[in-house]
């Protein structure tokens, strides 16, 4: 069983900004197990959770996610988020 | 105030400073060209969108400020991509603004309609696409200072026809953009990083095209001169320190001297600045600098610990890492250690063949850099002809030496340069070029001629392509397939046939004389020289090999 980390990001919201962050992970041939995403603040900015597998490449991915001109704040939770706890609910 | 879309871009680019752009018009950028031609910025058209781009990065690369390139929607961008690309690789500062088909007509597969944002995601720093015309006013700045702030690197805006036309209404233009500040120092950590110095008896500096373009090169050279220690230089970062300085080894790795890597190897601390361990620097990995504690200095904090982890890792702006480190490390005489890197360079010199001969491949550098003097700024493309001219030209001076080196692009030495004239029109430029590399972008000779730059295109013509023929020899049990071209192709008429003068060294009765004429008339000119496919470039590190294992120019052989 893979330890799995959840990434929580604040981005701007606009069209493309879910396609930078996919693509980082998509070129490093680094998979993403889970996403959510939802608009805040009225829409101006988002929040995505990305459910990422712990693997010995993850703080370069952090950095790199870390570097994009709309993702504002990157916040990691090792722990897990409840966001995809109650998101397996629909799956199961 | 009430402006059109494309005048609102071509006054905010005035008010950014920008003088020349370089680009092709097209369906979807033809508001943006009517705007242009009433504005006192200089246009270049070139013959492909590729030229544009390395047009944009010469100037941006001899200046240090952002350069701008235009480029029509469809295959227009799509011609841009390369030259971008290089831009992101080498971290240089370019902005290339690209037409789009109307907005209600994006996604419908409509006439040269392209994702361009989708396509520039991977390869910018940064892009945009602009869905309304207000969006301009802020987007413009913000372009220009993302361009150039933290690590610079190229940021795409594609702007629908319809935005370009679409009027607006407003009060005051926006601030032009600039350059933000660096992240804030940690003081603890370079104090630590300064004892480590202090410490150390066989430290080197390890110096990259960073410490160019944080302007940082004296400040390099004064903790090299304080502390008393060696300097190696990637290929981005020669010219950082004067080939002559005692403390400069040149450049190290694949193609490095093999005294630059010996000492390397032999460090027990490596001062990273301004480097990202490229491959082609450090050969296999787990074997560079084997002895050494890292202390890596970088702004773009996602470099360190991405090859190799530092002991101290340094994120900040190296003009500032670079001061802080000067003003704590102690003076140090370090004459066991100075001695040791003597006594390699004595053993290992790097071994320069036909070095007084105008025409062989290292001659025609040599004499080209001694006739045209310190002030030239010299471009190559990539190939044999660019690792012999990184080997040997005596550089002096950061900004005055431009090579595509992450990307490695063939095509580009020739455009460069004739953005590095249009920049520094008072120098002359030289362009090492080699006949694989000048055919793809070669159209642009012909606005080299329209625009009379002041480029002397240097040609070692091996009818061939001389690197992979040389890893086939070496690598490949001699079997020399698809790299030599069995048509040989007339450079002399085909220059004559872009209305450039030419010269060829190979029937010259008096090539040393005939070159310096060339070189000291005005304007551009290709001066032609047939040189041997089988004549290699060494040493060489086999790709995927440690440093140690350098192939060819030991002395004696």
């Amino acid at each position: 069983m893979c330890k799995q980390t959840v990434i929580q990001l604040t981005v701007n919201n606009h069209p493309g900004v879910m396609s930078h962050i996919c693509g980082l992970f998509a070129r490093r041939a680094y998979n993403v197990e889970g996403i959510a995403c939802m608009p805040v603040n009225g829409g101006a900015t988002s929040r995505i959770w990305l459910l990422v597998n712990a693997d010995g490449r993850l703080d370069q991915m952090i950095k790199q996610v870390d570097k994009l001109e709309d993702v504002l704040i990157v916040e990691r939770h090792d722990g897990g988020h409840a966001v995809f706890t109650r998101m397996a609910e629909f799956v199961a | 105030m009430r402006f059109s879309g494309a005048e609102i871009i071509v006054k905010l680019l005035e008010r950014q400073g920008i003088e020349t752009i370089a680009g092709i018009p097209g369906g979807a950028n033809l508001p943006l060209y009517d705007a242009l031609s009433t504005s006192s910025i200089r246009h270049v058209l070139t013959r492909h969108e590729q030229g544009a781009g390395f047009i944009a990065q010469g100037m941006a690369r001899v200046t240090g400020q952002p350069a701008v390139f235009f480029a029509t929607s469809g295959p227009g961008a799509t011609n841009t991509l390369t030259a971008i690309a290089d831009a992101k690789l080498d971290s240089i500062p370019v902005i290339c603004i690209t037409g789009q088909v109307p907005l209600a007509m994006i996604g419908s597969d409509a006439f040269q309609e392209v994702d361009t944002y989708g396509l520039s995601v991977p390869i910018t720093k940064h892009n945009y696409l602009v869905r309304s015309v207000d969006e301009l006013l802020r987007v413009i700045p913000e372009a220009f200072r993302i361009a150039v702030s933290g690590r610079p690197g190229p940021v795409v805006i594609d702007v629908p026809k319809d935005v370009q036309t679409a009027m607006l209404e407003f009060d005051v233009w926006p601030e032009p953009g600039g350059r933000g500040a660096g992240p804030e120092l940690m003081a603890p950590e370079l104090a630590y990083a300064a004892r480590m110095i202090d410490e150390a008896e066989r430290p080197m500096l390890y110096l990259g095209g960073g410490v160019v373009q944080s302007g940082s090169s004296a400040l390099a050279r004064a903790l090299a001169e304080k502390a008393s220690i060696p300097a190696a230089l990637t290929l981005m970062g020669l010219g950082v320190l004067p080939v002559e300085h005692p403390l400069c080894l040149g450049m190290l790795g694949m193609h490095g001297a093999r005294y630059t890597n010996l000492a390397m190897e032999r460090c027990d601390l490596l001062i990273a600045a301004g480097v990202r361990f490229d491959d082609r620097a450090t050969g296999k990995v787990a074997e560079f600098c084997p002895n050494a504690r890292i202390i890596h200095l970088d702004i773009d904090a996602s470099e360190l610990d991405k090859i190799k982890s530092a002991h101290v890792p340094v994120a900040g702006d190296l003009a500032d890492s670079l001061a802080a480190l000067l003003e704590l490390v102690r003076p140090g005489e370090r004459a066991r250690w100075l001695g040791e890197v003597a006594r390699f360079k004595r053993e290992h010199p790097m071994i320069i063949p036909g070095a007084d001969d105008p025409c062989s491949p290292y001659g025609v550098i040599l004499k080209a850099a001694e006739l045209s003097g310190d002030e030239a700024i010299v471009c190559t493309d990539v190939g044999q002809h660019q690792m012999r001219t990184a080997q040997v030209y005596p550089f002096r001076r950061p900004r005055q030496w431009l090579t595509s080196g992450g990307l490695g692009t063939m095509g580009f030495g020739m455009p460069a340069a004739i953005g590095a004239a249009l920049a520094a029109p008072d120098r002359t430029v030289l362009c090492f070029s080699g006949d694989g590399s000048i055919m793809m972008n070669i159209q642009d000779l012909a606005t080299a001629a329209e625009h009379q730059v002041n480029i002397k295109i240097i040609l070692t013509n091996n009818n061939a392509l001389g690197l992979v023929r040389q890893q086939q020899d070496l690598f490949y049990g001699k079997r020399y397939f698809a790299s030599d071209y069995s048509r040989r192709v007339d450079f002399l008429k085909l220059a004559e046939g872009f209305g450039l003068p030419a010269i060829d060294l190979g029937s010259s009765d008096d090539p040393e004389s005939d070159l310096a004429a060339a070189l000291a008339k005005p304007g551009p000119c290709l001066i032609h020289v047939p040189v041997s496919p089988d004549a290699p470039v060494y040493p060489m590190v086999p790709p995927g090999a440690a440093n140690s294992q350098m192939i060819g120019g030991e002395t004696h052989v």
